[in-house]
């Protein structure tokens, strides 16, 4: 009905609001400046490797370009925000400015989509390992278009952009991308993509337009990937194009498939395990060792990934709190069945 | 979002909404959006009661790392030299370097980590531009001010007025340079530049306008990327422009390589440098290409300056060969900020920055060091020629408008007043 | 000077050429991008600056190559066995993740290992342009130029005559046709892929010394561009087509020195990836076209 409809969302955007309001409120309690630039980090991370997961994990297609729309979004906002310092304005105050970022996020969003449409359409002939390799490509001629756009001050980096990511924006935006992709994923377009991913022949068999839905998918996938562009950019405060080339891209793929191609709260895990868990490590002053040894262990950990289990951490499945009671309920069981206590 | 149960009322459901609208509210309202900056004093290198830390970030690792090790090597050397001493306002100094890879997202962290967990009051980094960039943002907005012993983009100092470098800026080293071409007597200048990263693209722009200012023309600009292996194109055509001198504003790594192709295509031009050339891996690399060529830099090991032979000969007797100029930057930047320490009488970050800004005639390893007035040290050039596989000292070049002060005048000891 | 490009971009195409053999037989058997194919290049390179610089082993130089081709071709085949034969029946792209992987790893744990600064090879070949060319030719070209493109040539001319002639290439052809067909005529088809994969490292180890010899200097991540304009080069000539490979690294070489002269030479490393993505686009089965497959 829908009045149960309208207050569920009601609810759910209450709980949202309040989950985000305890979220930024530990993170301030808890953390140090330091610590809340790892959580941030971990935000704009965890939305990069959501969107990627759309097109990777549940559409199928193999994406190495995905940092491209990210430098999209990153310089479309930075340049947005520098060319206007005021904003809205001053009128409407804090809310005001929440508008004004909201207003960049769009702009860097709809950048990123656009580029993504543009990339979209020529490359989605191709499939597998060409398509792999064509989004590489996009994604490096991005890197070198920025590089050489005067605009973007090149090489030299674009600085004085205004620090409007927190953790409350960081994380406000990823919750409404994790919403945003669920709720295609479990729309009809969600079906259509799941079909092109178990078998793109038999889908376009049974008459689906696969090259609509993965345009689909790549698009939005792009879209989120420039609003975590932007994040980044309002995040950095000076940024550098070098920061979004094939290894960023590669990054990103690696936090999919640690999680999980196909979940997004494993997206959410693999980039945290990506973000934070070398800062808590810190092996390279732990073994004094000459280099930081993250990228050889990551490296490896995806080959041992590929051979041992290929569906990452969890796999299709996404982790929720009616999971976890189960699987608890399910350890527990099996203690008490083998403490030979009888169960009901 | 596990959906709502069908047999809640739908009055507890609105209690429970109001509930949750309420607490949401309060908790909006109560976090600010933006943690107020504090620069504070309070704590700051008071970790313990009995030692000083000084925080560094560096780029230990990655293509570039001898000007990063260099530099530590130079830091350490003085920090040695200051506890000899008794330290500074009676305590011992202890130094903390963290490796930032030579990425800026990277400097950004470690800078914070210092700042936070380590809670120094002053810090010394970088001498990659890009990075000294990222981390003085941080350092401005924390009121931790912040030295830079190489970086030479002039936009480092910029930032704010907790940013300092005790080097020259590429704007005056371009037109240092350009003045060393245009003496020589060359008349037409190809440049060769890496625009993949700012410190090259700087450096260039600055010496083709002085150039050109002299009278020179520049006849050729070509381009190539940090790593690039293969020059061979670029430099085709730059010979067919017929150049007298070539200038290559990039690191010894490639200008090594550029000199060795350009030689292979009969090109023997004078070619050259800035103080990225500044690596005993130039003549490694470049061997035979490289005689004859110049570069400009920030100071030379074999100066009569008594600083400065008292800094290379214990470089020399601790690493058994000569320093470059970064490792004599870094020796310099160490000394200055635990002079300044020393000026201010405490580890009051703000008095630190103060007595940072007031820094003159200070008598450094790499010459006279004196803070303008935005926070850039003024100093001489010194342009070196390389000879017999060494570079050799060739020229001094002084910020315009300057005439040579004797070398007496130069003040013995490390400490001014 | 445009006579003197041409020079350049025989040499630089002679460079992608090597590499590019490799990338075509191995995606010719095993239907794989080997991402690590310009990682396995790399080591061949440092494999040669062990053996030959007076600083280590100090051995003459075709002693030096060989052992880097020796020693690629032993990387190829623990590559091969490890990563890429247990997902032969697994979906394509966890292949691909697994190259890229394996890429990744070589790169960094090289870099752990050495540093990541560049290493500077012996000068091995004098460096000085020839006179007799110069004079009679007008460009200058020295020994370890010359070296490099006469070896290239051979290289290309004795693989394929290897391919069409022998019945180990025979074998390899079929194997690149239909896999499945091939096993039931009697080839064995893992020994196949095995031996290819051999020989295309090994190949990649010779030009990763040839490389450090000519340009002086080598890191570890050496072989990423390098890698991927050989791949372009791959593509460009025909996946399976040794001559199309040879081909497709020249046009490539050819190319970047275009751009170099006649656009601007910022854009040099982005030609690569204008052309691969003009080629998949236009026409994804490549110049000298082999095999068909469902690529569009």
């Amino acid at each position: 009905m829908k009045g149960n409809r309208l207050a569920t969302a009601a609810i759910t955007l209450m709980a949202a609001a309040l989950f985000l309001a305890l979220l930024n409120w530990g993170a301030h309690l808890f953390f140090g400046p330091y610590g809340r630039r790892l959580l941030i980090a971990w935000g704009i991370n965890s939305l990069l490797a959501v969107s990627l997961n759309l097109v990777n994990g549940q559409t199928g297609q193999f994406s190495l370009g995905h940092a491209g729309f990210m430098a999209v979004g990153a310089y479309a906002s930075a340049l947005l925000a520098i060319s206007q310092p005021e904003g809205f304005g001053p009128f409407l105050g804090d809310t005001g400015s929440y508008l004004w970022i909201l207003a960049l996020f769009l702009a860097a969003g709809s950048a990123a989509a656009l580029v993504g449409v543009l990339v979209a359409i020529p490359i989605f002939r191709l499939r597998g390992d060409y398509l792999a390799i064509a989004t590489l490509g996009f994604g490096e001629m991005i890197f070198v278009i920025v590089l050489n756009l005067p605009a973007t001050g090149g090489a030299r980096g674009l600085g004085g952009i205004p620090e409007h990511t927190t953790v409350l924006v960081a994380f406000g935006a990823l919750l409404v991308g994790v919403v945003i992709v669920k709720n295609l994923v479990g729309s009809r377009f969600g079906r259509a993509f799941a079909s092109i991913r178990e078998d793109e022949t038999a889908a376009e068999a049974v008459g689906i337009n696969t090259t609509k839905y993965k345009v689909l998918a790549f698009t939005v996938a792009a879209f989120l990937a420039g609003v975590a562009g932007s994040l980044y950019a309002h995040h950095q405060v000076f940024m550098v194009p070098h920061s979004f080339r094939f290894m960023k891209s590669v990054e990103i793929v690696i936090m999919c498939i640690l999680g999980g191609s196909g979940s997004i709260t494993g997206a959410i895990l693999g980039a945290g395990v990506l973000t934070m868990l070398p800062e808590w490590l810190r092996l390279q002053e732990r073994f004094r060792l000459k280099v930081d040894p993250r990228m050889v262990i990551f490296s490896a950990l995806l080959v041992v990934l590929m051979l041992v289990r290929r569906q990452g951490l969890l796999g299709n499945r996404e982790l929720s709190f009616s999971s976890l009671r189960a699987a608890i309920k399910k350890l527990g069981k099996n203690t008490l069945d083998r403490k030979g206590i009888a169960d009901a | 979002m596990t959906p709502m149960r069908r047999d809640v009322s739908s009055a507890k459901r609105a209690q429970f909404a109001l509930l949750v609208m309420l607490l949401s509210l309060a908790g909006l309202a109560s976090c600010g959006r933006k943690a107020p900056p504090t620069p504070s004093g309070t704590g700051r290198g008071a970790r313990t009661e009995s030692e000083i830390v000084i925080g560094s970030y560096m780029g230990t690792t990655g293509p570039s790392a001898t000007f990063g090790q260099s530099s530590v090597e130079g830091m350490e050397l003085a920090l040695a030299e200051i506890n000899d001493k008794g330290g500074v306002l009676g305590k011992k100094v202890r130094l903390v370097v963290e490796d930032d890879e030579g990425k800026p997202e990277v400097a950004k962290n470690v800078v914070e980590k210092l700042i936070e967990q380590q809670k120094v009051p002053v810090i010394v980094g970088e001498v990659a531009s890009k990075c000294s960039l990222g981390a003085a943002d941080i350092c401005q907005k924390s009121g931790i001010p912040m030295v830079s012993p190489a970086s030479t983009s002039p936009k480092v100092t910029e930032k704010g007025d907790y940013i300092f470098r005790v080097c020259f800026t590429d704007d005056f080293q371009g037109w240092a340079c350009a003045r060393l071409a245009y003496d020589l007597g060359f008349q037409r200048a190809a440049v060769l530049v890496d625009n993949t990263n700012d410190y090259s693209i700087g450096l260039g722009d600055s010496f083709s306008t002085a150039f050109q200012q002299f009278g020179g023309s520049v006849v050729a600009e070509e381009n190539f990327a940090e790593g690039d292996k293969d020059f061979n194109a670029q430099l085709s055509k730059i010979k067919g422009s017929d150049p007298d001198v070539i200038f290559v504003p990039s690191y010894y790594q490639e200008a090594g390589l550029i000199a060795t192709q350009a030689r292979q295509q009969a090109m023997n031009q004078t070619i050259i440098g800035g103080d990225g050339w500044d690596s005993p891996k130039l003549t490694e690399i470049g061997g035979k290409a490289v005689e004859e060529c110049y570069f400009v830099t920030h100071s030379y090991s074999a100066a009569e300056e008594p600083v400065m032979q008292r800094f290379a000969k214990a470089y020399r007797l601790k690493h058994g060969h000569e320093p470059d100029a970064l490792a004599a930057l870094g020796f310099d930047a160490l000394h200055i900020v635990a002079d300044a320490i020393q000026r201010a009488g405490s580890v009051d970050p703000k008095a630190i920055r103060d007595a940072l800004a007031q820094t003159k005639d200070f008598s450094g390893a790499t010459g006279s060091i004196t803070m303008d007035e935005h926070r850039n040290a003024r100093k001489p050039a010194y342009a070196l020629l390389i000879k017999d596989g060494k570079p050799v000292f060739f020229k001094k070049i002084l910020p315009e408008g300057e005439t040579q002060a004797p070398a007496s005048a130069e003040k013995p000891t490390g400490t001014t007043g | 000077m445009l006579s003197q490009q041409l020079v350049n971009a025989i040499t630089l195409g002679s460079v992608y050429a090597i590499i590019a053999l490799g990338y075509t037989l191995i995606y010719g058997v095993l239907k794989l991008i080997n991402f690590a194919h310009g990682d396995v290049f790399m080591v061949g390179a440092f494999v040669g600056l062990y053996t030959i610089s007076s600083a280590y082993l100090g051995l003459p130089f075709w002693l030096g190559i060989l052992l880097a081709m020796g020693a690629c071709a032993l990387l190829g085949i623990a590559i091969e066995r490890s990563a890429y034969r247990p997902l032969r029946s697994a979906p394509r792209l966890a292949a691909l993740i697994t190259a890229i992987g394996v890429s990744l790893f070589l790169e960094n744990s090289f870099q752990m290992a050495f540093g990541a600064q560049p290493r500077s090879y012996p000068p091995i070949f004098p460096k000085e342009p020839i006179p007799w060319i110069s004079h009679h030719l007008g460009v200058e070209m020295n020994f370890s130029q010359i070296l490099l493109i006469l070896v290239s040539a051979g290289l290309m001319i004795g693989l394929q005559a290897v391919v069409q002639g022998t019945r180990f290439g025979r074998a390899i052809r079929a194997v690149s046709f239909d896999l499945q067909t091939s096993q039931l005529m009697g080839i064995r088809t893992d020994r196949i892929i095995v031996l290819t994969f051999a020989l295309g490292s090994a190949l990649a180890g010779a030009g990763g010394v040839l490389y450090g010899a000519y340009y002086g200097s080598i890191d570890p991540t050496m072989g990423i561009m390098p890698g991927i304009k050989a791949f372009v080069a791959a593509v460009l000539g025909g996946i399976g087509s040794v001559p199309g490979a040879m081909f497709g690294g020249l046009i490539m070489g050819l190319a970047e020195v275009s751009v170099v002269q006649f656009v601007g030479s910022q854009y040099r490393d982005a030609v690569a990836f204008a052309v691969l993505i003009l080629i998949l686009l236009v026409k994804p089965t490549g110049l000298f076209a082999r095999y068909q497959s469902e690529r569009g």
